[in-house]
């Protein structure tokens, strides 16, 4: 039979796919469903490529792994799903304070707690911007497709190598386990960054300088092992990397590592605009929900309605001028459907203001939001 | 064109591995889009298992099946659960060695298939191939993907030194087709 150049993929299987052909040589993990698919390939793959693949004992410990793998040159990864993304945190803010570039997947189930370990929800938007304590900025991607999961994949790595930086990956279980026919990328097509690395010699290098690197406020990076001997802690440090009480040393710092990411928050955010240039109705959605919504506006254009989608493809930072626009239009509403009770459709509200009514659509025990569903919503509103 | 299929019994029959098949060789060997789910139970063996595989000759937006235009059913509760909800005019692949009894089908003009999918299988030497069984049938019964892909599908997804095994097993969920 001839074979022709598709594959069927799973949305997991393409995480793993595009993190090796981002460089990925190093993966920690403590397996859990609906990710478990993503450790492993991992472990299957990785050890073909010159990789490494760990099991560690737990969550935590993986997390802390990731950074020290990272740390030492190797581009790291790690995935779990919620109860191991809560486990995860601790680690996650430290690798937000070291600057320390991986990247960490979330497929993520229902919750709280165990929940409903096999159905799918979003309920880890909000907890993906502030999971972790104290102030800080966090990149998370989210992918509605399993070419997505794989094209994302690469990208929540370049992101990560570029601003040094943890980026979260926010699937949900729906494209986590669904299989999809898919032409992958070949090397050529891909883009692949890399961290900087410090010009200077080793004692004159500043891991946390100020005003160095390619992209302000993102100082170069040394590996481990290479000749550059420093520090890498927790707790609020100078420009060496060693503890400071200094208000004012304090107070730059962590501005720095916010405004890292926030500054460049039009580099940062992707959206999909579908139907939006003369959408009297706007459903913003994400991840799988999108593909419902994708369905809803398409038959609500067969049938004669001005119906668009904006879909935000980076979840944080938000998409801030993207709903800017929406909102400049004045459509007479937008639909937020959510696999949850309601959390991205709160900074959507925010944008929006007065100006536009904001109607949510909210399922959370497992299911997928059907496109009737968005569509019937559509059609109110109209 | 957009043909919805499902293959549903217990956890540990085999019909996810038989819902990735179909929709490899899909993918693989024909021009068709494809997208395939799945929902189980937390338990790896018992519980309820089922494969959604969705063809299509457009863009699959809707990644899940609502109303399957083909189903097969491998434990009663699967029949009980399914058959009532599968499409006006669509076709239900039974497996009398486990279905006993079918729901009232609410004279929606359901094909019915009725064959003894697991005692074939046990027959041919291992109950474990009884999906490839089912697979044939609903190859040959359905016509979207070729036999020889489908086929080609089974031999690149199935444990080595099974190939032999797993192929009389198509075999003969084609021929029951043929003869029905």
């Amino acid at each position: 039979m001839a074979e022709n150049k598709a594959r069927l993929l799973q949305g997991n299987e393409a995480v793993v796919e595009g993190a090796i052909a981002a460089g990925l040589r190093f993966f920690a993990g403590y397996p859990i469903t609906p990710s478990t698919e993503i450790a492993e390939q991992a472990a299957a793959k990785l050890p073909t490529v010159g990789g490494k693949f760990i099991q560690m004992e737990d969550e935590i410990a993986s997390m802390a792994a990731v950074c020290g793998a990272s740390l030492a040159g190797v581009k790291s990864m790690t995935a779990t799903s919620g109860p191991g993304f809560s486990l995860k945190q601790e680690n996650l803010g430290f690798a937000v304070k070291g600057e320390i570039p991986c990247v960490v997947v979330n497929v993520q189930r229902v919750g709280p707690s165990t929940g409903m370990p096999t159905s799918p929800a979003q309920g880890d938007v909000m907890q993906a911007r502030w999971g972790s304590h104290g102030d800080h900025e966090i990149v998370a991607l989210c992918p509605s497709s399993v070419e997505e999961a794989f094209r994302l994949t690469v990208e929540a790595f370049n992101i990560a190598e570029e601003y040094r930086t943890p980026v979260i990956l926010l699937m949900d279980e729906v494209i986590g386990h669904l299989r999809e026919k898919v032409v992958l990328p070949s090397k050529e097509e891909l883009t692949i960054k890399h961290r900087e690395k410090p010009s200077v010699p080793p004692e004159q290098y500043k891991p946390f300088a100020m005003d160095q690197g390619r992209i302000p406020g993102v100082p170069p990076l040394a590996a481990y092992g290479e000749g550059y001997r420093f520090h890498v802690t927790g707790l609020t440090h100078g420009e060496d990397g060693f503890p400071t009480n200094n208000p004012a040393i304090a107070e730059k710092q962590i501005k720095r590592i916010n405004e890292k990411i926030s500054s460049n928050r039009k580099a940062l955010c992707k959206v999909e605009r579908f139907f939006l240039n003369d959408a009297e109705v706007v459903v913003v959605a994400y991840g799988a929900t999108a593909r419902s919504a994708r369905k809803a506006v398409k038959d609500a254009r067969e049938q004669g309605i001005k119906a668009g989608l904006l879909r935000p493809i980076t979840i944080w930072p938000f998409v801030e001028d993207a709903l800017s626009e929406v909102k400049a239009n004045l459509p007479k509403a937008v639909i937020v459907p959510e696999m949850n009770l309601g959390q991205l459709v709160l900074p959507v509200r925010r944008v929006m203001g007065d100006s536009v009514p904001v109607i949510q659509i909210n399922k959370l025990a497992g299911q997928l939001i059907e496109p009737e569903e968005i569509l019937s919503a559509i059609k109110e509103a109209v | 064109m957009r043909v919805e299929l499902r293959l549903a019994g217990a956890g540990g029959q085999g019909l996810i591995t038989a819902g990735i098949i179909l929709a490899e060789a899909c993918a693989k060997y024909t021009d068709l889009n494809v997208a395939q789910t799945q929902s189980y139970g937390p338990e790896s063996r018992g519980g309820a298992s089922r494969a959604d595989v969705i063809i299509s000759s457009n863009e699959i937006d809707y990644p899940e099946v609502k109303a399957p235009d083909v189903l097969v059913v491998m434990t009663q509760e699967a029949a009980d659960k399914y058959i009532p909800g599968v499409k006006d005019g669509g076709t239900v692949i039974v497996d009398t060695t486990y279905v006993k009894q079918l729901p009232e089908a609410q004279s929606k003009g359901f094909k019915v298939i009725e064959f003894p999918i697991s005692g074939k299988a046990r027959e041919l030497g291992r109950e474990i191939v009884a999906n490839i069984v089912a697979l044939g049938l609903l190859t040959e019964a359905t016509g979207i993907v070729p036999n020889d892909a489908v086929m080609a599908g089974v031999l690149n997804r199935v444990p080595k030194g099974t190939e032999e095994l797993n192929k009389q097993a198509f075999a003969a969920g084609v021929e029951a087709a043929k003869g029905l």
